[in-house]
């Protein structure tokens, strides 16, 4: 695919893209876009390598040994290669941000938890702190339930509520690409609900990048889909095309469910 | 009818079962008590024989040629200073140890054979540590019988406790608090900072006071860097009548469990009560510190739920 034919920029592109867990390889020669302002969408069955890609972003795999990456994420609009030996995995942390499967609020305050990212980056001042901690509470859909007891400690919070926070954790540092992995496989549908809600608001200023095995939900709320299995990209597209007419036959028999 | 048999083998099954089930309980209560009751049995008996002498009088008095005016102040106090510098040496070396091979060290045989080596550490006999203290605080190091080395000794005996329970304190934390950090942008440092030993303080401080625990009660190594049996004076005050901030260190001292076997050596009866009174204040320090790491873990872990 073209990215000049496309409306929307290019705001990350993996390019011949090998992962080895030691000397399994989990992931085969991907290559793909993400859209910038777009949500796309990772699909497939379990052990299928789309955890593993998304994982590649935030070069999340270098927080443990034996991990080894081959080809590029190339992220604009600096063009800077984010699987390099020369670039700080923690400068990539610093503009991609994640929200995990599981929520994992920290063990403190619910205002500590939304703080917690300027503090890493050395912000002080109160104000600073205390107006950004409020914009992104607000951007989570979170201020108005949380905001008489921001000194409350945050595991008193409902799961939906926690994944919010871990959101607002996100956003709080501005990030240019949110990854989530399978934000909503703990909650109930209703949280489900309005973390889906959530991201649709989010991505008019973030792009995202979301692993889920609910077809629905990758159906509801992504521009971009792409289907995986047993590490390799088989199929990338608009998420109605992929959903209305595949154009591969591992595609559809997933998709219809005959293959789980 | 074919059911009801059924029925009935399974009730056959479940009763032959439970037999056990009552069999262990009854044998494993009666080893809890047998261990409960000696313990008891010791620690009361040594109080009752003390009884008589606990009173105030004793835990101010110097020790005495006399064992009615005999007393444990010189003891306690040295008790007391030796696990202040036992304390301020192991919890810095123990911890930072600890974080580093659980966060820093990477995984191969050099940390293998470091980590064997410290769990062997735990087995070395106390006296083994008192020879290597006696070689390299009190004569190489020039710090004599004093305050000081007993408590360098005794932080290298408790050290691989406090190690160990910094290491397991650690690997309690899941792994999703460190990536929730890292994925942030944090640096090992901020992580360990603001997450990781917040987290294990309360494993650490409990492993710490089990160690200064086992460290008050140590005898053997005391006595070969030289302790004395009988002080009739305290270390100096830090700046007073001109004594320098941290002169208390060098100063020749007794530690509680030498006091009780120096009483218990002397053949007058009257001596026996003294350790009878002094082996109980030592046990009720050891059971108190317990007790505070026991409140202390409850206090702290209120707050830290994932």
């Amino acid at each position: 695919m073209n990215p000049n034919q496309h409306p929307y920029p290019v705001k990350a592109e993996a390019r011949k893209l090998n992962f080895f867990y030691g000397l399994v390889q989990a992931l085969k020669a991907i290559d793909m876009p993400l859209y910038e302002r777009q949500v796309t969408a990772l699909i497939g069955p379990s052990g299928c390598g789309k955890s593993t890609f998304l994982r590649c972003f935030n070069r999340m795999h270098d927080l443990y040994p034996g991990n080894r990456y081959e080809g590029e994420i190339v992220f604009h609009p600096d063009n800077t290669n984010l699987l390099s030996t020369e670039v700080d995995p923690i400068e990539v942390r610093m503009r991609i941000g994640m929200v995990f499967q599981k929520p994992n609020p920290f063990p403190k305050s619910i205002f500590e938890n939304v703080a917690y990212g300027l503090r890493v980056r050395g912000e002080r001042n109160r104000r600073v702190l205390d107006d950004k901690v409020e914009q992104s509470l607000k951007d989570a859909a979170l201020w108005n339930e949380v905001k008489d007891r921001l000194k409350d400690m945050a595991f008193n919070l409902s799961g939906g509520q926690q994944q919010r926070l871990c959101i607002a954790r996100a956003l709080a540092t501005d990030p240019e690409l949110l990854l989530f992995d399978e934000p909503t496989s703990a909650l109930d549908p209703i949280a489900t609900a309005s973390i889906e809600e959530l991201m649709h608001d989010l991505k008019k200023r973030v792009t995202i990048l979301i692993v889920t095995h609910n077809m629905q939900q990758a159906a509801r709320i992504s521009d971009h889909t792409a289907y995986m299995y047993l590490g390799d990209l088989i199929e990338f597209g608009k998420t109605d095309e992929i959903f209305i007419k595949p154009r591969d036959k591992r595609t559809e028999d997933y998709i219809t469910g005959r293959l789980s | 009818m074919v059911q009801q048999d059924k029925t009935a083998d399974i009730h056959a099954v479940i009763r032959r079962g439970k037999r056990w089930d009552y069999l262990f309980a009854a044998i494993g209560l009666i080893c809890l008590a047998f261990g409960l009751l000696t313990v008891l049995v010791l620690v009361g008996k040594m109080g009752l024989e003390g009884l008589d002498r606990l009173s105030l009088d004793f835990f101010t008095s110097y020790p005495s040629r006399r064992a009615a005016n005999a007393g444990i102040l010189s003891a306690w106090v040295g008790s007391v200073l030796v696990m202040l510098v036992t304390a301020f040496a192991a919890v810095p070396l123990g911890v930072g140890a600890g974080v580093y091979l659980e966060e820093y060290a990477k995984k191969n045989w050099v940390t293998d054979i470091i980590e064997i080596n410290i769990t062997n550490l735990a087995a070395v006999p106390s006296i083994v540590y008192g020879l290597l203290a006696l070689g390299i605080f009190v004569y190489q190091f020039g710090f004599g019988g004093s305050i000081l080395s007993a408590g360098l000794t005794l932080a290298l005996l408790i050290l691989p406790i406090v190690i160990v329970a910094t290491r397991e304190a650690i690997r309690a934390i899941p792994g999703a608090m460190r990536e929730g950090s890292m994925a942030l942008g944090a640096t090992k440092w901020q992580t360990v900072r603001y997450h990781i030993l917040p987290y294990s303080m309360p494993g650490i401080l409990t492993g710490i006071i089990i160690g200064l625990a086992r460290a008050i009660g140590e005898t053997a190594p005391i006595i070969t860097i030289g302790a004395l049996t009988f002080i009739a004076f305290l270390p100096p005050l830090p700046l007073v009548e001109g004594a320098g901030l941290f002169d208390w260190v060098m100063s020749p001292f007794t530690v509680m469990p030498i006091q009780m076997f120096n009483w218990t050596s002397r053949p007058e009866e009257a001596f026996q009560i003294n350790a009878g009174a002094a082996g109980f204040v030592l046990v009720v320090m050891t059971l108190g510190m317990n007790a505070l790491a026991i409140w202390l873990r409850y206090r702290l872990r209120k707050n830290i739920k994932w």
